[in-house]
């Protein structure tokens, strides 16, 4: 990205900020604590996960069989398949069949893959006019906007937004203001398309292949509408829509709602087997015409979904329910919304996997990288896709794709990385920040010097892109590797030590920040753990970060390398920095065989929680520091997605603290993310409540570095790692 | 049909009213009267699925005309969902599902016994009528609502408000009259 783009980038998220972010971060956020609740209270949650990706997991592999069984069950009752090859292939269908009937109008419930068909402008081409029923789809296809949202289309827009596009377009002797104005209104006037429409078209969440039955989940009962009352119905569904047969519903009905919104079912759960057996109303007429008169077209679209299913990065994609919940719990998506942080027409984490998919690599392109890779969402999936994985292989095949040539003489040779010469150099620097600080750490403290000059900071905005609002981190002359020999290594020996480990001298550990080693040091050697800290390369995050899949793969055999040894001799690994260690827990598993990944995942601990299994085991707290007031903590998302915030807690309160945590989930720094131009405003504006939060706190402690960076220049005080409270 | 523990009942009546659903239990001798009493007229239905008459103020010839006067339609439940207070509404012949969907007012006939726990045993239950060849239906669940324009508003689409009579045919406990309007 030119420095250019940057600020380009950077002026459209401002004014995103400012304009639509505040609706989407209201509703968002309503939504997100609504599943939290909904899913926490519900015992069957994770069970009914593992059930609904099952039967995705099998229905993608059969989509050819499901396709031929579908279309002999749909075919049976004297309804029409279509298997359409792309949009223009779906649409000249839905064309062809509103001419055979000359259709006038046609009346559609809400529907993200019309949406991607782009299904109204080919409509208006043939002369059909089409109606959204779907209030929030009504009020886009006014504004001619694209949704904002996967199940919130108008989410975007306020009442009063509303109200000033209705008043504008009918023109109302009364102008309309409240809510129920405006329902009502539409109410009726959708009401008149419907009954007069001379097609309805549905989407369908789930098609039942068996028996052709389709699940259609709304809120309002549009689709219902559109589906019984016009004498033709067409239902548009990608073919990974098709799951084996009725039975297989069921975890879906019971997650959709509750992930979507909160609800335990959304007021109607279709289950319809078209053409349906409803007379229908000829409103003109007057009279009930057979239900034998209506036609039904199922029109399964494929439109690249079969090429995902060949790519095995890309097809987890595809057991994509829609329910919107990644876009929900997403800091960066409540603050800036679809229209940002999201492609042609989806939204939110998840449509990196489908624009690559759809559209293609470059319709991805221009929203991937809000996706900070924080795994916020990967809990909060229906059917537990990994999302931030698909964004950071999109962006690994995006810097592949770019125009190779530009800059590689000032960075190829400079870099330690396995990228290719044309690659981003914003994203070459964040992704090689290991060597960056290896660097600057040997030359502390003229780097730092170098680096805090203004000159030195003007370059680094207009080539790299790093803001210059940020502090850059201050290397330390002494590295914790070389503190650790320096001091004669371990003080505790290995024979008789309760426990035996090794510390990661993670990056920012090793080169900015020694003393949260030190303190891990002496923290595990007060509760009889023997300690080394050899030197063991970067883990791979800051690459990953960047989609440097190939520098993140060698970064981790090279780190495997260093710590079997210690593996082999029965010591535990101990890591200081929440996101490295999501990286051996999790992100390994893509990255080394899988023996290789399972050994060191089982061997890894987060430094607190090892310091708790300590004191389960017996070791005296009264070896450990004694606090007492209160203590303002925040966590690390990657450490609560692996579940470990609670241990930290625990193990302040044990030392005499009162813990205090937040609601407010993010910091909004996300490793580099908040460092760079054209993501800055957003950063802060993402990490302000919870700066908020804390704006009165004694202390404030975070287990991340970045979020460390974050609350202290939000908060203009220092934020430790909390091992450097508890360490004597 | 699943042997209607009288827990069931209790807590499908307790999630109609967490879903802002009223309702009325009866005798069967009781049930033409009590949708008598919940109806608003003009109303239109469809023949209910407990062995009762519907009320002749219910017009049950209604042309489409009839059927969007309507402040009331009477159709039946095929299920209630105790876990949910989901109401298992046919999408038939008969035209219940317009009847249900059109007025702002919907009466819902639905036998005692044909109340099943959760949506598991519902689910199996439609997979024996899908494989059957009766195979339509929709889960209605409380009243139409959207929040697309700004704040919650209820009655879209669908009814505003939504009644049971839920007409009990087990043994032994009948007319426990527990109207909540
Ligand atoms: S990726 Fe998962 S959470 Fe996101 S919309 Fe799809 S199903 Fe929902």
């Amino acid at each position: 990205m030119s420095s250019e783009s940057r600020r380009e980038t950077a002026a459209k998220i401002r004014a995103l900020l400012d304009t639509e972010g505040p609706n989407i971060e209201a509703q968002a956020r309503d939504l997100n604590a609504g599943r939290v609740e909904a899913t926490e209270a519900f015992a069957e949650y994770e069970a009914l996960r593992s059930d609904a990706r099952r039967i995705k997991e099998d229905a993608i592999e059969r989509i050819p069989e499901l396709v031929d069984t579908v279309r002999e069950a749909v075919e049976a009752r004297g309804g029409h398949v279509y298997l359409a090859e792309d949009a223009a292939d779906a649409n000249r269908y839905v064309q062809s069949v509103c001419e055979d009937v000359d259709a006038e109008t046609l009346v559609k419930s809400k529907s993200m893959t019309t949406e991607e068909l782009e299904v109204n402008d080919a409509l208006v081409e043939a002369g059909v006019d089409p109606y959204e029923t779907d209030l929030g789809e009504f009020v886009v296809q006014l504004a001619d906007e694209s949704p904002s949202h996967l199940v919130g289309p108008a989410m975007h827009r306020s009442r009063e937004d509303i109200a000033a596009l209705l008043n504008d377009h009918f023109d109302p002797d009364e102008p309309f203001e409240s809510a129920d104005e405006m329902t009502a209104f539409v109410r009726d006037y959708l009401g008149d398309r419907i009954r007069e429409a001379d097609v309805g078209m549905t989407g369908a969440n789930f098609v039942a292949a068996d028996s052709g039955t389709m699940a259609l989940v709304t809120n309002e009962g549009n689709a219902r509408k559109c589906a019984a009352t016009p004498p033709v119905h067409v239902a548009v569904a990608g073919v990974e829509k098709l799951i084996p047969s009725v039975s297989d519903l069921e975890p879906f009905v019971a997650l959709l709602s509750k992930a979507a919104t909160g609800q335990a079912i959304s007021q109607y759960v279709s289950v319809l087997s078209p053409p349906v057996d409803t007379p229908i109303p000829d409103f003109d007429g007057d009279e009930f015409r057979p239900a034998d008169d209506r036609a039904f077209h199922l029109v399964l679209v494929d439109n690249g979904r079969m090429a995902m299913r060949e790519d095995d990065d890309l097809r987890e994609t595809l057991y994509c329910v829609r329910c919107g919940a990644c876009s929900n719990s997403c800091a960066n998506f409540q603050q800036v919304g679809g229209h940002a942080f999201g492609g042609e027409t989806y939204t939110g984490g998840i449509a990196t996997g489908w624009e690559a998919g759809v559209h293609g690599q470059d319709a991805a392109g221009e929203f991937n990288d809000l996706c900070t890779g924080c795994t916020r969402c990967v809990n909060a999936c229906p059917v537990k896709i990994d999302i931030p994985w698909i964004n950071t292989v999109v962006r690994d095949r995006i810097n592949r794709g770019d125009d190779p040539g530009r800059f590689d003489a000032l960075v190829d040779g400079l870099v330690p990385d396995e990228e290719p010469a044309g690659l981003d150099l914003q994203k070459r620097f964040f992704g090689n920040v290991h060597t960056v600080a290896r660097v600057g750490s040997a030359l502390a403290p003229v780097s730092n010097w170098l680096a805090a000059s203004a000159p030195a900071r003007a370059a680094m905005e207009r080539v790299l892109g790093v803001d210059r609002r940020r502090d850059l981190p201050q290397f330390a002359r002494e590295s914790f590797v070389d503190w650790f020999d320096d001091r004669g290594g371990a003080r505790v020996p290995e024979p008789g030590a309760a426990r035996s480990a090794v510390v990661y001298p993670d990056t920012y550990t090793n080169y900015v920040s020694p003393e949260r080693g030190k303190a891990a040091v002496r923290a595990l050697e007060a509760l009889d753990v023997h300690v080394r800290v050899p030197a063991v390369p970067g883990s791979g995050r800051a690459p990953l970060s960047q989609g440097m899949i190939a520098t993140a793969r060698s970064n981790a055999e090279h780190v495997h390398d260093a710590l079997a040894p210690h593996l082999d001799a029965g010591r535990d690994v101990v890591v200081v920095e929440p996101s490295d260690l999501a990286m051996f827990a999790s992100d390994y598993e893509r990255l080394l065989p899988a023996d290789a990944h399972e050994r060191l995942a089982d061997s890894s601990y987060e430094i607190c929680e090892y310091v708790y299994g300590r004191l389960s085991n017996d070791a005296d707290p009264g070896s450990l520091a004694a606090l007492d007031g209160d203590v303002a903590y925040h966590s690390h998302c990657q450490q609560r997605t692996l579940d470990l915030e609670a241990h930290t807690v625990a193990v302040l309160e044990t030392c005499g603290a009162t813990v205090r945590t937040s609601d407010v989930e993010c910091c909004g720094m996300a490793g580099s993310f908040g460092y760079k131009e054209q993501y800055y405003d957003l950063s802060v504006d993402v990490g302000a409540p919870l700066a908020d939060d804390f704006a009165t706190a004694d202390r404030v402690v975070a287990s991340g570095t970045s979020c460390a960076d974050q609350l202290e220049s939000l908060l203009d005080a220092r934020a430790p790692h909390p091992i450097e409270l508890i360490a004597p | 049909m699943t042997d209607p523990a009288i827990d069931h009942v209790d807590a499908f009546r307790a999630s109609l009213e967490a879903a802002g659903v009223t309702h009325e239990t009866v005798a069967l001798g009781e049930a033409t009267a009590a949708i008598e009493r919940a109806v608003e007229e003009p109303t239109v239905g469809v023949p209910v699925h407990v062995d009762a008459s519907l009320p002749a103020s219910v017009d049950t010839e209604f042309s489409p005309s009839d059927l969007h006067a309507a402040t009331t339609g009477v159709t039946p439940a095929r299920l209630g969902v105790a876990a949910l207070g989901s109401l298992l509404v046919p999408s038939g012949e008969h035209g219940d599902e317009l009847v249900a969907l059109y007025p702002e007012r919907h009466v819902a006939v639905l036998a005692a016994s044909d109340v099943v726990p959760d949506l598991d045993a519902a689910t199996d239950w439609l997979q024996s009528e899908v494989d059957a060849g009766r195979d339509s239906y929709v889960f209605a669940t409380g009243v139409s609502a959207t929040a697309d324009m700004g704040a919650l508003v209820e009655g879209v689409h669908g009814p505003t408000n939504v009644h049971v009579v839920l007409v009990d045919d087990r043994e032994a406990t009948s007319g426990d009259d527990t109207t909540n309007a």
